[in-house]
């Protein structure tokens, strides 16, 4: 069993969508109960996956291999390493709690929804699992659908315009990407002996050898589409959008997982991949994830709306990975992995959170609360211990994944300066301003809205919902080795490549000299 | 070694009672349970520190600094920070600092906050706060240190909100809160960013690594002057220092045993602590040193000034911290560090004092803060009176009492190793915090009552007046702790923590003290000026009232930029605040994200759209408009083979 642990992880989802598929469509309650129990068999297994991974190997483990399309050498290659084993852990601890978080607000349609939410799953699972381009892409493209139908059917006011927004930012990022990847596999064809292939692996010992004239483009392609997910600024304003309209648990799937896809896609596929092109282009890349760090603080600041506050600090956060990823050094990789799962457990939180107080008022903008704290103590506390891990409070998560970013982008060889580090520290005093402030306003005060005087402060299945989440928060702020451990030999194995590729002696650069063009040799 | 488990228990304690307090304090619905379990974790720590001095002085001085490797904390690439602690003489005093006098506020709290629905979390706040100071002081590392440094900001912030929907001057109580918080973290940015620099530096964050490597180094290494400016960024944030002190004065928005214990004998001398830890790194500094002293005299000076017209008891206590702060400040750039250390010791007393005997007066007057609404109140508040008298002594530095002795020491050795000039400031300092102080005892306590007809001011009860009694025996004798050579004691403060500086000493290269006549005629000097302090507070606001209005008459506008704080707030709101929010909403937020980024993405779905209807045209299902086409089509090749 042990060796198709991910393609049961994987297919757990599947098997539930399709199960709440054949489901009468009134019984609500068995069709939570159903899709809740899929989701908690996915966690369950992941844990197991969690236990038996060696986090002392930094390659790929629990590889499975199933030929799929045989006359492009497509197949169905799956595996891991400790970057997407947290991904993994985090995407089905998000779902049940996602589930669970809709469990009273979602009526219309549950059927549908609770399907979706697991489709959505699974596509997010094999974007993390895939170990081949096309099957890769396949994902990346699939889990687009029941996102769209989840923003577009249960979604906000303007759910129609941020659905199709989001689908087709997304898509124009995805269609170059695949031409990328076909560009890639007949690369691999028309070397001597060679043939088309979109297997990454392989791949990894020969694209770093494209010539830098097409490697760059190869690597554009593949970056637009992944910073279009991220986002990256300028390429931000789906966010807020779909944030807004999309219910509670789209944006905690979308905040929590989906943005992941593309640092992470950042983290296999790039830098692995174009590792000159990478060379080239991170000043400028680590520059955009500093625009969003600071440039989404302050947007953040001025949002009368809460949940597009809370978006817009996604843009900033993110920011942060940006730049821990593409200082290439093992404090900043590993700061940019644990700051993921940080950004997934806080923001992910929340959205909850915002969703809770949108379900009493059915309004999320801040100059209609006020005071809160006196009607709703416990949803205050839960609130203050989230905004603070948000903030990156020393203790708790936030503090551990920025200070690594920080850290590493400080003493980074690649970028050469610490003004970048020290510039994106700045971050650390706006996500105060931003959060403060809106917690100021929403919770302090005397309680003048009439309507707020009454509220009813969580149930047990709110703080249910919340707890699992805060216990991460502090675990991974007090005590971050648990997971940090896991993914340290991936993240080192992948900076001795890149480090090792600077220096000319990589094998994958022999095949092409690529290494003439490199920035530093140039001056 | 068992000591260093002790010590970590009592930091544990806290951190325990924060947890109990604050998740099920809510339920107890009992405050002697709430104020015993509060109570007591702090003075386990006492106890635990007491012990720890106690048998420290049973060891020979080299080996008495102590560590505990507990657990790693963050390690990533070659990174390496754990959860460690370190117990030598500069933070066995600090520790007996913070448990000592955080015991007594807390005993004090159970008595002033006795009533309040948020009793329960104010001593889990309380809690938590002792927590992460003994973690701030306690660690053996960079890191873990900011990991305190942050905690006490934290509880700072929440204590200071603790009234939440009370008002608070112009704001609220939340404007004070989330500005300590603010200005707390620009600091703190100072304080990361020389923590990257140290371990870009030495490759390691913990001290007895860093400071041993340091010790190699030589005097005016560029990249500890970078370091230690960015340390101080940080320093000047915690410890309310220009230009980051605005925050304090707010934070008295908080109930007044908050005021004592944080924003005034402990968390505000976090940043005098931590300058006092980097010794070695800031006498390899001369340039930084000499921030370091200037900063502190002309806060010392700066905030006196301000402290003469304000009319608000907790304020005028509030901008003499500032200044008091400042005093160490100056202490620790000359390089007199456990001058500045013994000045933190007794200010802690005094200044803890002073607070909660005017939440004595704040508590009899029904939560008035107005001295103009106050006089006589000694004849009704006898022990609070006393006890207030023997702090504002104290702290105007009249001899025995402890203030005395630890200002003294600082003005003495700003004059011979610093300058002239530093030494005048802190003199003149030294003048007004008498005259500020002794017009707040005339005001409050002396006099004829000024206040209404309904209110009958009482003395506080037992919980409260015990630790304020305990603080004016501290305030009296705590001074002997460091009797200089020049009365003929043997300065037993300075000795002790001898061994901590004596790194920085080697490199600053400072001579055995020596007794010279200039400390006599100096040391004269500022009794003198304190003394005549308080003559004309007592000329200025007993005997003659006439003369502060004909001043204020005389020097309108002197008065309104000091009764205004020097506009220091607004200066800081129209260049800061208000362009950042008005920026950020008109130019980022509705300009380049809505009017830029957006109109470009929906013009670009615009124009596939209308090509996508331009298209169409060419696909309408009917078969006779494609027959048209084909036939044209057909027509065209057929021509051009025709032609060619």
């Amino acid at each position: 069993m042990e060796q198709h642990i991910l393609s049961l992880i994987l297919f757990t989802p599947l098997a539930g969508a399709l199960v709440v598929a054949l489901l009468g469509r009134d019984a609500s309650r068995l069709i939570k109960t159903v899709g809740l129990l899929f989701s908690l068999v996915a966690l369950g297994l992941s844990v197991w996956l969690f236990l038996v991974f060696d986090g002392s190997r930094g390659d790929m483990q629990c590889i499975e291999i199933i030929p799929w399309i045989p006359a492009l050498n497509v197949s169905y290659h799956v595996g891991i390493d400790g970057i997407s084993l947290l991904l993994i852990v985090l995407t089905t601890f998000l779902t049940p709690i996602a589930l669970l978080a809709s469990w009273e607000s979602v009526t219309v349609r549950l059927k549908g929804y609770v399907a979706l939410m697991l489709l959505l799953e699974a596509g997010t699972l094999g974007v993390f699992m895939a170990l081949d381009l096309f099957l890769f892409y396949v994902f990346w493209e699939f889990m687009l659908i029941p996102m769209y139908f989840i923003i577009g059917i249960w979604g906000g006011q303007e759910r129609i315009y941020a659905a199709v927004k989001f689908f087709l930012y997304t898509m124009a990022g995805s269609l170059l990407m695949l031409v990328a990847i076909i560009w890639l596999g007949s690369y691999a064809a028309s070397l001597p002996g060679g043939a088309f292939t979109t297997d990454l692996l392989r791949l990894y010992a020969i694209a770093p050898g494209i010539p830098m004239g097409i490697q760059i483009w190869m690597f554009l392609a593949f970056t637009f589409s992944f910073a279009i997910k991220v986002p990256i600024f300028p390429l931000h304003t789906w966010l807020p959008d779909a944030h807004v309209q999309a219910p509670t648990a789209g944006s905690v799937m979308l905040a929590g997982v989906l943005l992941k896809m593309g640092t992470y896609g950042l983290i296999r596929f790039c830098l692995p991949l174009f590792p000159y092109a990478t060379f080239r282009f991170l000043p400028y890349l680590a520059g955009l994830g500093i625009v969003g760090i600071i440039y989404g603080a302050f947007v953040s600041m001025v949002q009368p709306d809460i949940k597009k506050l809370v978006a817009y600090s996604s843009v900033s956060h993110l920011g942060f990975v940006v730049l821990g990823i593409f200082a290439l050094t093992e404090e900043g990789l590993q700061g940019s992995v644990i700051q993921m799962i940080n950004h997934g457990l806080s923001t992910g939180a929340l959205f909850l959170l915002v969703g809770m107080i949108y379900d009493r008022r059915h309004t999320r903008l801040i100059k209609d609360f006020g005071g809160l704290a006196k009607p709703m103590p416990v949803y205050a506390a839960f609130f203050m211990i989230v905004m603070l891990s948000s903030i990156g409070l020393p203790g708790l998560n936030g503090f551990v994944g920025e200070f690594l970013i920080l850290l590493g982008s400080f003493r980074s060889s690649f970028l050469g300066s610490p003004w970048y580090a020290i510039v994106a520290s700045t971050g650390v005093i706006l996500a105060a301003v931003y959060l403060l402030w809106s917690y100021q306003r929403i919770f302090f005060g005397k309680t003048e809205h009439p309507e707020d005087q009454a509220l009813p402060d969580l149930s047990v299945r709110e703080i249910a919902v919340l707890v699992p989440i805060v216990l991460f928060i502090v675990w991974i702020g007090v005590y971050p080795g648990t997971f940090l451990g896991k993914s340290a030999a991936s993240t080192k194995q992948l900076i001795h490549r890149i480090e090792e590729t600077r220096r000319g002696s990589f094998a994958g650069a022999s095949l092409e000299p690529g290494h003439e063009i490199l920035p530093g040799e140039r001056r | 070694m068992i000591l260093m488990q002790l010590t970590c228990c009592a930091v544990l304690f806290p951190l325990i009672g924060f947890l109990f307090n604050g998740l099920i304090g809510r339920k107890i619905k009992n405050e002697g349970i709430v104020a015993a379990v509060g109570c007591a974790a702090v003075g386990a720590g006492f106890v635990v520190a007491c012990i720890g001095f106690f048998r420290m002085l049973g060891l020979p001085p080299e080996q008495r600094t102590l560590t505990l490797d507990l657990f790693p904390w963050i390690v990533a690439g070659g990174f390496r920070a754990d959860v460690a602690l370190q117990l030598d003489q500069l933070s066995v005093v600090m520790m007996l600092i913070v448990t000592g006098v955080g015991f007594l506020i807390h005993v004090y709290s159970a008595g002033y906050m006795h009533g309040d629905p948020g009793f329960w979390r104010f001593f889990a706040y309380l809690n938590l706060f002792i927590f992460s100071m003994l973690t701030l002081i306690l660690a053996d590392n960079f890191l873990l240190m900011f990991l305190g440094w942050e905690g006490v900001g934290l509880c700072s912030y929440l204590l200071i909100g603790f009234w939440y929907d009370r008002k608070f001057e112009k704001g609220t109580t939340g404007d004070a809160a989330k500005k300590a918080f603010i200005v707390n973290r620009i600091g703190d940015f100072g304080f990361l960013t020389g923590i990257f620099l140290i371990y870009v530096t030495f490759g390691s964050l913990r001290f007895q690594t860093v400071f041993t490597q340091a010790a190699a180094m030589t005097v005016g290494t560029p990249v500890l002057l970078w370091i230690t400016l960015a340390l101080f960024v940080g320093a000047t944030g915690k410890s309310a220092q220009i230009p980051l002190f605005v925050w304090l004065p707010d934070a008295m928005a908080g109930p007044t045993p908050v005021s004592a214990l944080i924003h005034a004998a402990t968390m505000v001398t976090a940043g005098v602590y931590m300058v006092a830890r980097c010794s070695v790194l800031y006498a390899l500094a001369p340039v930084s040193m000499g921030v370091v002293a200037s900063v502190g005299a002309a806060t010392a000076l700066f905030a006196a000034t301000v402290g003469l017209v304000q009319n608000d008891i907790k304020k005028v206590l509030a901008y003499s911290t500032i200044s008091q702060l400042g005093y160490m400040f100056l202490a620790l750039g000359v390089g007199a560090f456990s001058a500045g250390i013994f000045h933190v010791m007794t200010h802690a007393f005094f200044k803890a004092l002073l607070f909660l005997g005017s939440g004595a007066v704040i508590h009899a007057m029904h939560d008035e803060q107005d001295i103009r609404r106050m006089g006589g109140l000694g004849k009704s508040l006898p022990i609070t009176y006393r006890t207030f008298l023997v702090g504002t002594i104290a702290i105007a530095g009249i001899p025995p009492l402890s203030g005395f002795f630890s200002k003294d020491e600082i003005l003495w050795q700003a004059f011979s190793r610093g300058s002239w000039v530093l030494w005048l400031a802190g003199f003149a300092a030294a003048g007004l915090t008498a005259l500020y102080m002794f017009r707040l005892v005339a005001l409050t306590f002396q006099g004829e009552p000024r206040w209404e007809k309904g209110v009958h001011p009482h003395e506080a009860p037992a919980t409260m007046t015990l630790p304020l009694i305990v603080l004016a025996l501290l305030s009296a004798v705590g001074g002997f702790a460091g009797i200089p050579h020049s009365l003929g004691g043997g300065n037993a403060f300075e000795q002790w923590l001898e061994p901590v500086f004596a790194p920085a000493a080697e490199k600053l290269a400072l001579s055995l003290p020596q007794v010279e006549i200039a400390e006599y005629v100096l040391m004269g000097l500022s009794v003198a000026v304190a003394l005549a302090g308080w003559y004309l507070a007592r000329m200025w606001y007993l005997k003659r009232k006439e003369i502060p209005g004909l001043l204020v008459r005389k020097l309108p506008n002197a008065y309104r930029v000091l009764l205004n704080k020097y506009y220091v707030d607004e200066l800081y709101e129209g260049a800061v605040v208000k362009p950042a929010v008005r920026g950020s909403e008109l130019l980022l937020w509705k300009g380049i994200d809505v009017n830029v980024i957006d109109r470009v993405v929906n013009g670009i779905a615009q124009i596939t759209a209308a090509a996508g209807r331009g298209l169409r045209l060419t696909q309408t299902g009917v078969v006779q408009s494609y027959v048209l086409v084909f036939l044209a089509g057909v027509v065209l090749i057929v021509g051009w083979l025709l032609v060619k």
